[in-house]
């Protein structure tokens, strides 16, 4: 056991299993990797004394029998409610919330014996693909171009989650994705995310940033970490009303790598002009690796694709708009001071101006925009009919025999953080171009390290599944990254 | 068998105000905010208890705590849906929830969930009385349920304001009707039938006082004949602009509202102004309405569908046990009584108009003489709770008490006199009646012979009222009470008049 916090974990539970090493020393090692890696500013809030009890709990228990994440060290984004910790979403206006209840997700972790280490850095509400909008100050991306030591961007919103997991800061990650949130980040930065079926996991105890699309996920290093991670995550919660009670099957049991017969599409409406030829040749490569595998490419037509960003940014800041409303200064978090003779309308607006980042703020005004009288019919009710279509593009899709679809996961490598400072904010909503459909249409989607670019950073494809079939779409997953055999790391600097 | 609703009355006349320029009418629409019976919270397992320490019944859904959810209470939806049935209206088996956004402390989710787009339940009707065969039926356009907000206290301290959440997130339903109603009086009346229909069927309280039934007012006048014109065309531009009043909590600041802003309004036309339409809270003190915010302050709540809920999806299955369980309502009720019990309009109406009375009526002329039973119910009964300031249900005497007393007439074991004084020992003593007679010594003489020599002897001693009383019949009363006084009030009317009518040879 020379480096533990490399280990995937599936090795790390078998290690725990067989007596190999304890969850004290994983933990040890992921909180000394951590207070090694301030650099990447991907832990927020680091809560040793919370891991070692838990590795203690999980050491006493463990054996042949315990759960798959006895012992396990994760990352949890700061968007996720845990009892106690500071759980601030990255916003200046949740300074010093820590909440008196554990988000069901986290809940399900720790019940499942994984230890928490920390809280993770990420885009402010989850608003942002860059990680650049966090209070926090951006999560670095571990990876850099070869012989340049530009600080790149880990992606957006669960930055910090990609970074703390490609850098070996531990074994997994929670994510959460809205528009991409964890297959952007996964992409960016050589680990494997998935987004599951809307419903899937509960959002209960998730700060939510727009609740119709918003679903957690794990962020792992491959495809088997991710299966474990999404068992124990996933389930049905009363608690949260749009929560499927399904049963959750066995994941990882699922993976056989067997995709022969299967019935791959490859959408046209995904070539976009002025794609890069690294992508392009990318997603060329990985339908020749699906074929090679034993499935069959089809051709298809999601004829609604191009109306998704545009719908998606309508849809997401009108339900962001309503959902930071309860940001008012009046119960916790930030109150900003008042100035002689101000009342409640000056405490909205000075709490919320100085509470609230420029992200936040530009898409709250939009979601208030596209809701109001007279302009509801125009934006918002348009945006829900175009999400119907997209949804309609992909069912029939399904039903013409479609298995899963192939598509590339972002539109380039990682940027250089500040690259974007003074573009158009729609330059920066462009990196969800492949991702925001799945989420339009609640599907679940996969994002797996497929090759480098000529620079040496990772490139990623995105697998969407049918509704409901994680083990597939995960199964089709494990034979692309078995055919991609993408094992490369990032050099340390930091 | 049930009994025959009589549902053939007549409308009563709109209130007409005469202004300078000629007649005005008046058209009402109201929206009624009627607290759900439940235990529990809309969206939370908060308890609903009214008056417990401000914010302990607070969930943290309630509190608008980050990452909190709702989750619809079900027993509230079973009310909403037997206030739908008891309004005899369309229960929606598909309706949404929506988020009606606007900032204020007490609202800490930052918007109400209600139902704006697809309510459950649409179209119904109530028949609101106005007297012996005068009615007006009143059009429900929809009920919906939503949360109620909490209270905001600001004068409990000079610099800060308060805020008390427990009230946040209690069910509401929203009892929307049509502008049919025309004058204060039947205003008063409709949220009076509301309030009975809702605690017969046990949905809600209707307790004003605390702030359990609410009602905002919509108001317009119109020319004479321009009511019909919109009854016709069902089109809202035959009549005036209208105000609404918000959230007012008693029948009698309801009708002075109205009057109030009926007369502003005709006011204000008859100036050469008009009316703008806009919110309005009617200030008790002072008897008057003021506008309650400008135009450019006006609100855009930004309805859109709540995303954190999914359609609520009922079964007609589930209706029908709801609808299979539904009690008698008021207008049955009172068809029965009166058809049963030969029960006038009036009586029937008042013996009703609490489930409590009438079960206790029930219970008392079960087997009895209903009208019998109806005259002691209201005239002694009630009379006598009314004195103390007692409801019904605190009644120190009990229905099969009152039912003895009626028993001991009916057997001539007491008269009429002694029944109202066994009936007060048993009121406040509460001993039982038959108890009482025996132990008073208070049965009824009956023996002519005894009777026969009281009327002799008082006969005898009174020669110069017995002249009068031959030229003067009417007299004979005065020997009825004489002989009735020296028996202690025991002897049997009937037998006293008799004789004392045969002696005097009348």
């Amino acid at each position: 056991m020379t480096d533990l916090t490399s280990l995937t974990i599936a090795a790390a539970r078998d290690a725990l299993r067989k007596g190999d090493v304890t969850s004290a020393e994983l933990t040890e090692a992921c909180l000394t990797a951590i207070d090694g890696a301030d650099a990447l500013n991907a832990f927020v809030h680091k809560t040793p004394e919370i891991a070692r009890q838990q590795a203690a709990a999980a050491d006493a228990r463990r054996g042949a029998d315990a759960p798959d994440l006895n012992g396990i060290p994760l990352g949890i984004k700061d968007l996720f409610c845990t009892k106690g910790v500071p759980s601030q979403a990255a916003s200046r206006i949740l300074d010093g919330f820590r909440p008196e209840y554990e988000s069901t997700v986290t809940r399900q972790l720790f019940e499942a014996g994984a230890v928490m280490l920390g809280k993770l850095n990420m885009d402010e509400f989850a608003m942002g693909s860059s990680n650049e909008t966090s209070v926090y100050g951006n999560a670095v991306n571990p990876w850099r171009r070869e012989g340049d030591d530009t600080a790149l961007t880990p992606g957006g919103s669960s930055g910090g989650s990609a970074a703390a997991v490609a850098a070996g800061l531990c074994l997994g990650a929670t994510g959460t994705d809205t528009g991409g949130s964890i297959r952007q980040p996964a992409a960016f930065t050589g680990i494997t995310g998935i987004k599951p079926t809307y419903g899937r996991v509960s959002r209960w105890g998730i700060i939510a940033f727009a609740s119709s699309l918003d679903q957690a996920g794990p962020m792992a290093r491959d495809v088997r970490d991710a299966a474990i991670l999404l068992r124990a995550m996933a389930g049905h919660d009363p608690l949260d009303s749009t929560s499927a009670d399904l049963p959750v099957p066995d994941f990882e049991a699922m993976l056989t790598g067997d995709i022969r017969g299967k019935t791959i599409g490859i959408p046209r409406e995904y070539r976009m002009d002025g794609m890069p030829d690294e992508i392009e040749s990318l997603w060329a490569e990985g339908r020749r690796m699906m074929e090679d595998a034993g499935a069959r490419i089809v051709d298809i037509s999601l004829p609604h694709t191009k109306y998704a960003l545009p719908a998606y940014y309508v849809v997401a800041p009108a339900e962001a708009s309503s959902n930071l409303a309860r940001y008012d200064g009046v119960r916790y978090g930030r109150r900003a001071k008042l100035a002689q003779g101000d009342g409640i309308a000056e405490m909205y607006e000075k709490t919320r101006a100085e509470g609230f980042g420029d992200e936040v703020q530009r898409r709250v005004m939009i979601g208030t925009y596209v809701l109001s009288a007279g302009f509801y019919d125009a934006y918002y009710n348009r945006a829900r009919k175009v999400r119907a279509l997209i949804k309609r593009d992909f069912e029939e899709a399904f039903a013409n025999g479609v298995d899963a679809i192939l598509t590339p996961a972002t539109p380039s490598a990682a940027f250089g953080l500040g690259e974007m400072a003074d573009a158009d904010p729609v330059q920066m909503y462009l990196n969800d171009v492949f991702t925001v459909t799945v989420n339009l249409a609640g599907l679940p989607g996969i994002s797996v390290p497929a090759g480098l670019d000529r620079q040496g950073l990772p490139l990623g494809l995105q697998l969407i599944g049918r509704p409901w079939e994680e083990g597939d779409l995960l199964n089709t997953a494990y034979a692309l990254e078995r055919a991609a055999n993408f094992v490369a790391k990032p050099g340390k600097w930091w | 068998m049930p009994a025959v609703l009589d549902l053939t009355f007549d409308a009563p006349k709109p209130k007409v105000i005469s202004g300078a320029t000629g007649d005005w009418e008046l058209v009402i629409g109201l929206e009624v905010h009627a607290q759900v019976a439940s235990r529990a919270k809309l969206f939370s397992g908060a308890s609903t208890q009214f008056g417990a320490e401000p914010n302990s019944n607070v969930a943290f859904v309630d509190a608008g705590m980050p990452g909190m959810l709702p989750v619809i209470n079900e027993g509230c939806v079973a009310l909403a849906v037997k206030t739908g049935l008891g309004l005899k209206a369309q229960i929606n088996l598909w309706s949404a929830f929506d988020r009606k956004n606007y900032f204020y402390p007490d609202l800490p989710q930052g918007y109400q969930i209600s139902q704006l787009y697809h309510p459950i339940v649409g179209e119904g009707e109530v028949i609101v009385e106005m007297g012996a065969g005068i009615a007006r039926r009143v059009r429900i356009e929809r009920i919906h349920l939503e949360q109620d907000a909490g209270k905001s206290i600001h004068d409990m301290d000079p610099a800060m304001s308060f805020v008390d959440l427990n009230r946040t997130g209690v069910a509401l339903m929203e009892i929307v009707s049509r502008p049919d109603i025309r004058g204060p009086e039947e205003a008063a009346a409709y949220v009076g039938k509301l309030r009975q229909i809702m605690r017969y069927l046990g949905t809600c309280d209707g307790n004003m006082q605390n702030g359990n039934l609410r009602a905002d007012v919509n108001v317009s006048v119109c020319r004479p004949g321009d009511y019909e014109k919109y009854q016709e065309t069902q089109d809202f531009s035959h009549l005036g602009t209208r105000c609404e009043i918000k959230n007012m909590n008693s029948m009698r600041f309801i009708q002075q509202a109205i009057e109030y802003e009926a007369r502003r309004q005709i006011a204000l036309i008859e100036d050469g102004k008009s009316v703008v339409q806009e919110t309005r809270l009617f200030d008790p003190d002072r008897g008057e309405t003021r506008s309650m915010r400008s135009k450019e302050e006006a609100h855009d709540y930004r309805y859109f569908p709540d995303p954190d809920l999914l359609p609520l999806e009922i079964e007609q299955a589930w209706v029908d046990d709801i609808a299979s369980a539904l009690p008698e309502l008021p207008d049955e009720k009172k068809a029965r009584f009166m058809a049963d019990f030969g029960l006038t309009d009036y009586d029937a109406s008042v013996l009703t108009a609490e489930l409590e009375a009438a079960r206790y009526f029930e219970e008392v002329a079960a087997g009895r003489d209903g009208k019998q039973a109806a005259n002691w119910v209201l005239n002694e009964l009630f009379g006598r709770l009314n004195k103390d300031g007692h409801p019904i249900t605190d009644s120190p005497i009990g229905a099969a008490q009152l039912g003895q007393i009626l028993d001991l007439m009916a057997a001539d074991t007491i008269n009429g006199k002694i029944a109202k004084e066994v009936f007060e020992t048993a009121y406040t003593t509460g001993r039982e009646p038959k108890e009482i007679v025996e132990t008073e010594g208070l049965t009824q003489v009956t023996d002519t012979g005894a009777i026969e020599a009281a009327v002799d002897q008082v006969i005898a001693e009174n020669p110069a009222q017995v002249e009068k009383a031959k030229a003067n019949p009417k007299l004979a009363g005065w020997f009825v009470g004489q002989v009735m006084k020296a028996t202690g009030g025991k002897a049997n009317p009937k037998a006293v008049n008799e004789l004392v009518a045969a002696k005097l040879g009348l």
